[in-house]
């Protein structure tokens, strides 16, 4: 039997309304105690008000090696940025 | 104890509560960098430092009932080893992670329905002070519940030592629900709640827990007190003298 | 097309955040599980010569800030596993490593804490030395690594202040409180000065080290840096620094110190210091007791699973 806890990723949300973010990992046996965990390691200085734990063998990422293909063809698509469209100086806010 | 406000009830009454976070505080300082894994030092901490916190609260409020000028250190400084009031199961020193656990789920399956009774009270500093403790020790009691249940049902190895663990504090946890003249005379004012009132919820809590946690208590235990009558056990004042020692090596200093 | 060797150059040459799925040259990724390894077990071991002051803080303030600073320390060294985790190696082989005596951590904790003006010495000195140390840490190469530094700093802050406090509180207390002031500083001003390793002549890795990023500031300059920060705060505190060969140095404008004894640094990290077995007897006994806890714990979560999945069928 192994003895070694499984590691968790944690997810904390400062405060509400904004999103969870990831703040780092705990090691924990079971979910219940990696919540417990994870509010005294991430939020002793009131750093959150709700937390999320996923295991951390859980977590799909994408593949390194793809990231040209996955994340650089998004690159030349500038008129999906507001600040791609000049306007006549007359209209102050759009 | 000496002094003209010897017979304050109230001030015996916050003094009991002090010591008793206190004392238990100081256990859990004892075995710090000794738990079983990290994130389990962390809590342990967590747990201490509310205990602390509640102590300074009541200290300090003690000090304003006995007029006396006393801040929190008088009380948790220079009162001697038999001035302590704290009920025996608190002071039990550590054992193994089995008996540190089990001590502190026995001892919060009590504190959890007493501060939230104690938070009703027509004292609105004792309130104010139960309020804020109702929390900590909400999740004091998630936390040692949830250890007695994995350790319980846990290996054979881990069900001997909480057995064990069970067996050898259950016979502490009587007096916790002790009541005397002091205790009725504030519960007539509506300061202080009835003790027998709690025991029913501390009872209904550790029997679902045992039995959820494959756990038995024994069923004649000789009950044991005398912790508020100053009758410690001898393992209790080292507790105090290795805590008071720098202080008092110091009188009048500042730290 | 550019090799996984030159991007990452690149990358580094950029200044830019190195992250674990990145391809890294084996030396990087040894270098970095070896520094941030040590780091985490620096946090851990160091919670013993203060926690040893838990019991016997002598106020309830004292008592609860000491205890918060603690388990921060604990709370650092979980941080910094959780980025030696990145790497690919388990908090588990770290410690068995540390435990085998085969991974290191900071010398400073073999001395032992003798009175109550230690805890305000570690915290004004140890602490100090490793902020100097751990700020340019921030900008580390390696993005887990930084950002656990980033965390580790924001709250080490109050850590110093309060070492400094209780200096300051003994420095304007009793003679005896004065004294033992002194004696603390006496003890732990040297064992601080060494904290930052080797002079960089003597600093073998240092330049590879620099040209990755890992380290930015030298060990020297940090020293000097850490020197001339807190002279000027000994003297405020009214108390005296043990070297009679320190003075300002018009020249540099830095202070210069008497020599540092070589000697003593390399018998304790040699594993000969006051404290070295007495610290990792505590560790490994402290680990090895919790064994059954871990694996009963384990144990538990095995049958909970087993038991959820036969309700679901």
């Amino acid at each position: 039997m192994s003895a070694d806890w499984p590691a968790w990723e944690v997810f904390v949300r400062a405060r509400r309304g904004v999103n969870h973010v990831h703040a780092g990992t705990v090691h924990a046996p079971d979910a219940g105690l990696a919540i417990e965990n994870a509010r005294d390691l991430y939020t002793r200085r009131s750093e959150g008000v709700s937390l999320w734990v996923v295991r951390s063998s859980d977590v799909v990422s994408s593949d390194p090696d793809e990231r040209h293909s996955m994340f650089d063809p998004a690159a030349d698509k500038s008129y999906r940025q507001p600040t791609d469209y000049e306007l006549p100086p007359e209209v102050a806010h759009m | 104890m000496s002094g003209p406000t010897d017979n304050s009830p109230l001030l015996t009454y916050v003094l009991r509560q002090g010591d008793r976070s206190l004392v238990l505080a100081q256990r859990l300082l004892e075995n710090v960098a000794h738990a079983p894994e990290l994130e389990e030092d962390m809590a342990l901490g967590n747990i201490a430092l509310d205990l602390i916190g509640q102590a300074r609260l009541l200290y300090t409020y003690a000090g304003e009932i006995d007029g006396e000028g006393n801040d929190e250190n008088h009380y948790a400084y220079w009162r001697d080893d038999t001035d302590f009031t704290n009920p025996l199961l608190v002071e039990q020193p550590n054992g193994d992670f089995a008996h540190l656990v089990t001590r502190q789920f026995l001892y919060d399956a009590f504190a959890a329905p007493f501060w939230a009774a104690l938070a009703m009270s027509s004292d609105e500093s004792l309130a104010a002070i139960a309020a804020k403790a109702v929390k900590e020790t909400a999740y004091h009691l998630r936390h040692s519940r949830g250890w007695m249940i994995r350790l319980g049902d846990g290996t054979d190895e881990s069900h001997q030592r909480m057995q064990a663990a069970v067996d050898q504090l259950w016979r502490f946890t009587d007096e916790l629900f002790e009541q005397d003249a002091v205790e009725e005379g504030l519960q007539a004012g509506g300061v202080a709640p009835d003790m027998e009132a709690l025991r029913a919820q501390w009872t209904a809590t550790v029997d679902a827990v045992l039995a959820e946690a494959t756990l038995t208590h024994p069923e004649d235990s000789t009950m044991r007190n005398g912790g508020r009558r100053g009758a410690h056990d001898e393992p209790f004042s080292f507790l105090i003298g290795e805590m008071q020692v720098v202080a008092r090596a110091h009188p009048g200093a500042s730290w | 097309m550019e090799t996984e060797e030159e991007k990452f150059d690149a990358l580094i040459d950029a200044d830019d955040r190195i992250e674990p799925t990145d391809w890294m040259p084996e030396n990087y990724r040894k270098t970095l599980i070896r520094q941030i390894a040590q780091h985490a077990h620096s946090e851990i071991i160091g919670m013993q010569p203060e926690g040893n002051w838990l019991t016997r803080a002598p106020s309830l303030r004292r008592k609860a800030i000491l205890t918060a600073k603690v388990q921060d320390e604990a709370g650092h060294g979980l941080y910094l596993y959780g980025a030696a985790e990145t790497l690919g190696t388990d908090r588990s082989e770290l410690l068995d490593l540390l435990h085998a005596g085969r991974q290191k951590y900071s010398s400073i904790f073999n001395y032992p804490t003798l009175t109550w003006a230690d805890i305000g010495a570690i915290g004004w000195l140890v602490d100090g030395a490793a902020i100097m140390n751990q700020v340019p840490l921030c900008r580390c190469s390696f993005g887990p690594y930084a950002r656990a530094m980033v965390r580790i700093c924001k709250e080490e802050s109050f850590h110093q202040r309060q070492g400094f406090q209780i200096m300051l509180t003994l420095a304007n207390g009793t003679d005896a409180q004065r004294e033992m002031a002194q004696d603390a500083l006496n003890r732990w001003w040297w064992p601080t000065v060494m904290m930052f390793g080797p002079a960089d002549a003597d600093s073998p890795h240092s330049e590879q080290n620099m040209r990755w990023g890992i380290k930015r500031i030298s060990n020297d300059d940090l020293r000097q840096k850490f020197i001339d920060a807190t002279v000027p705060q000994a003297e405020l505190l009214g108390l005296t620094i043990p070297d009679p060969d320190l003075h300002w140095d018009e020249e540099r404008e830095t202070y210069d110190i008497g020599e540092i004894d070589w000697d003593e640094f390399w018998t304790v990290v040699g594993g000969n210091g006051p404290c070295n077995d007495d610290r990792m007897a505590t560790k490994v006994g402290a680990y090895n007791e919790g064994e059954w806890v871990r694996e009963a714990a384990s144990a538990y979560a095995i049958k909970q699973a087993a038991r959820a999945k036969e309700v679901a069928a």
